[in-house]
């Protein structure tokens, strides 16, 4: 059977898991103390670094990498910004570690902020999660009221304070640099990089943004050293990390395992497929990882497996989808998204996106071309890497990878609506008094 | 409905948490909407005048944000999630029994001021799809029927719970939480809903040793 191993979600399970008794019961912020009166900050960047811990936000770059980029001896304030607007469709992880354990974001706030010298860190929650921002925010104050935050630490003289931020719904503000523009008060807008946040982040001084479980899973690190964490994983995707089961699975939730674990292995510690169904297509990692079939239920869940087979682990967020799912309509859902949250900055995802949920909504009503699908794979093409940022690659992937593996049912779409071909209703959980 | 001096004091407060005022924006325009049931002409000139710059640049932001209301809001915001994994699992038809149980289409409100109905998008709940929100609060696993009773007790003005959460209030006095002033409800709903614990309740069904972190007891 395939390891599970409960790290982040180790106390979930109990009443008070988020309250600052809960935490410190099980050795909660012995790490930040350890990190701020034992060690120098370089040391805490080079074990990090060591650890070899990945971005758990989708990109997976290296995290302690990411900290050392940080100028020191600038005399400009460092900023640790948290990316907690978790909305990648798909995407559940983040939301349910700050509602059960928020201190372990906190405390990885305070070593992060301790190694590259910042004194005012944010955590930027999206607007529409009020019970996550509660706990959160009690999170902070009760960490300022234990004297784990404010002047002086653990008099180890250092100083951090954190402001809780709430977002105002806006996927794009998930981007590292339009989360900073949206922190200064403007519309959420990628920057154009070089300069990255490490020079000029956030009020144009150097800036770390990481994503929440990447923080969390930096308090671990300290406490159990590099070999405990690197016993987890694959050689170059190491650790542990939340997977996040949904769909057309018995049990859908969230499974923290080693990295490179399987999807045939995830499904069946979630006990399968739904009843009498099968699989049928699967993100790796939300809906801009390009989808995968059964033909990749073997496929180490790890960065580099993953790339090989032509997607990305993203944010390990595994929509399930079984043999009752068009998956134009799925799609097409997914590309209506898209255009709702392009920012409108760059031309080819703004009116790009308009485009394709145009010729995505044809198809699915059987009304498409015979054209269509070249245009499709064209207008990919002009979106793809001509942004800012990630969005329109986004926008891109699903259609291109539906594409590959399931061309028919979008040629079917020249003629017959995919709700004849695929009753809407079989997809849902729920039947007949209820529906 | 005119804004206070209390208002503005609170905008003060939220300006003084930040290094520059002007990321306190978008907390001052939840608290504009808190107080006034949706963005307001006054509210964006306060907005303006507390941070010195011009009311333009402060709508600009507005328009760019879709939690931000430019008409009057109803006492409760029900959103149903209709991405494609919401939609699929039956998003979609709790949305159009929804629609077709309150008359009113997407972006609309109840005539009684009760509801204002919006399909939204993903709320990073998909292990407890389909999802609908109320005033942002998760409701997690629902169907078209229990979609339907919660609407009438909303329309009732019964008590509501929400899976994960508190007892519903109303939308205003959450975007005043979203203004960044809690409301002492950290510690009503679960620690964490059952799918956020399959893998935990696994290991500890099979006995798993559970490895050593700042968290254990080892």
């Amino acid at each position: 059977m395939a390891t599970i191993t409960p790290v982040l979600t180790a106390y979930w399970d109990e009443a008070d898991a988020y309250t600052y008794a809960g935490y410190t019961r099980h050795n909660g912020y012995q790490a930040a103390r350890k990190a701020l009166t034992t060690m120098q900050p370089d040391d805490v960047i080079q074990t990090v670094k060591d650890s070899g811990l990945r971005g758990r936000g989708g990109a997976g770059f290296p995290t302690g990498m990411k900290w050392g980029f940080i100028p020191q001896g600038d005399n400009k304030p460092h900023y640790f910004v948290v990316n907690a607007d978790e909305s990648e469709p798909g995407t559940c992880k983040d939301i349910p570690l700050m509602m059960a354990n928020p201190h372990v974001l906190v405390e990885g706030v305070i070593i992060g902020s301790y190694a590259i010298r910042s004194n005012h860190a944010f955590i930027y929650i999206r607007g529409e999660v009020p019970h996550v921002l509660r706990r959160v925010q009690a999170a902070v104050a009760q960490a300022y009221a234990n004297g784990e935050l404010g002047k002086n630490i653990h008099g180890s003289g250092f100083d951090l304070e954190i402001t809780v931020h709430a977002g105002a719904g806006a996927y794009i503000c998930g981007e590292e640099t339009a989360l900073l523009d949206s922190l200064e008060g403007y519309r959420g807008q990628p920057r154009l990089r070089p300069p990255f946040p490490a020079v000029a982040g956030l009020y144009a001084c150097p800036t770390v943004v990481n994503n929440v479980e990447s923080v969390a899973s930096v308090p671990s690190i300290i406490a159990n050293g590099i070999e405990w964490f690197g016993k987890f994983g694959t050689e170059k995707s190491k650790g542990f990390t939340l997977y996040s089961l949904s769909g057309h699975v018995k049990n859908p939730g969230q499974i923290e395992a080693p990295l490179g674990i399987t999807l045939r292995e995830l499904l069946d510690l979630a006990g399968g497929m739904r009843e009498g169904s099968t699989l049928k297509f699967w993100t790796p990692g939300g809906s801009s990882t390009p989808i995968l079939t059964a033909a990749h239920l073997d496929v180490p869940l790890d960065y580099e497996s993953i790339a090989e087979a032509g997607s990305m682990l993203g944010t390990k967020a595994l929509q399930i989808f079984d043999q009752t799912t068009s998956v134009v309509r799925c799609v097409l859902r997914w590309t209506e998204f898209y255009k709702h949250e392009s920012c409108g900055k760059c031309t080819p995802c703004r009116e790009g996106t308009w485009w394709l949920q145009q010729i995505m909504e044809r198809i699915e009503h059987g009304k498409g071309t015979e054209e269509d699908i070249e245009k499709l794979l064209d207008l990919c093409d002009n979106i793809m890497g001509r942004s800012f940022c990630a969005l329109g690659d986004g926008a891109t992937s699903p259609i291109t990878s539906a594409i590959e593996y399931f061309r028919d049912e979008f040629i079917a779409g020249t003629h017959t609506p995919a709700w004849e071909l695929f009753p809407y209703e079989a997809s849902a959980l729920f039947a007949g008094a209820n529906a | 409905m005119a804004l206070t001096d209390k208002t503005r004091d609170e905008m003060r407060e939220i300006m003084a948490r930040y290094p520059q005022p002007r990321s306190a924006l978008l907390p001052m325009l939840h608290l504009v909407q808190s107080e006034e049931g949706y963005v307001t002409p006054e509210g964006i000139e306060m907005c303006a005048a507390e941070l010195g710059i011009s009311a333009a640049e402060v709508t600009g932001v507005v328009t760019f944000y879709t939690m931000y209301k430019r008409k009057a809001m109803g006492k409760h915001h029900v959103g149903v999630c209709t991405n494609s994994l919401c939609a699929i699992m039956g998003g979609d038809a709790i949305f159009s029994r929804v629609k077709e149980h309150l008359g009113v289409g997407n972006d609309q409100t109840t005539p009684d001021g009760k509801i204002t109905l919006e399909h939204i998008e993903c709320q990073a709940a998909c292990d407890f799809a389909p999802v609908m929100t109320i005033d942002w609060e998760f409701f997690d696993n629902q169907t078209p029927g229990s979609a339907i009773d919660l609407m009438n007790d909303l329309m009732a003005d019964r008590e509501v719970t929400s899976t994960r959460g508190p007892v519903i209030s109303s939308w205003r006095e959450n975007e005043r939480l979203f203004a960044g002033f809690a409301d002492g409800k950290a510690n009503q709903g679960p620690a964490a809903g059952d799918a956020s614990l399959l893998g935990l309740n696994l290991a500890r069904a099979r006995g798993d040793s559970i490895p050593a972190n700042p968290g254990a007891d080892a």
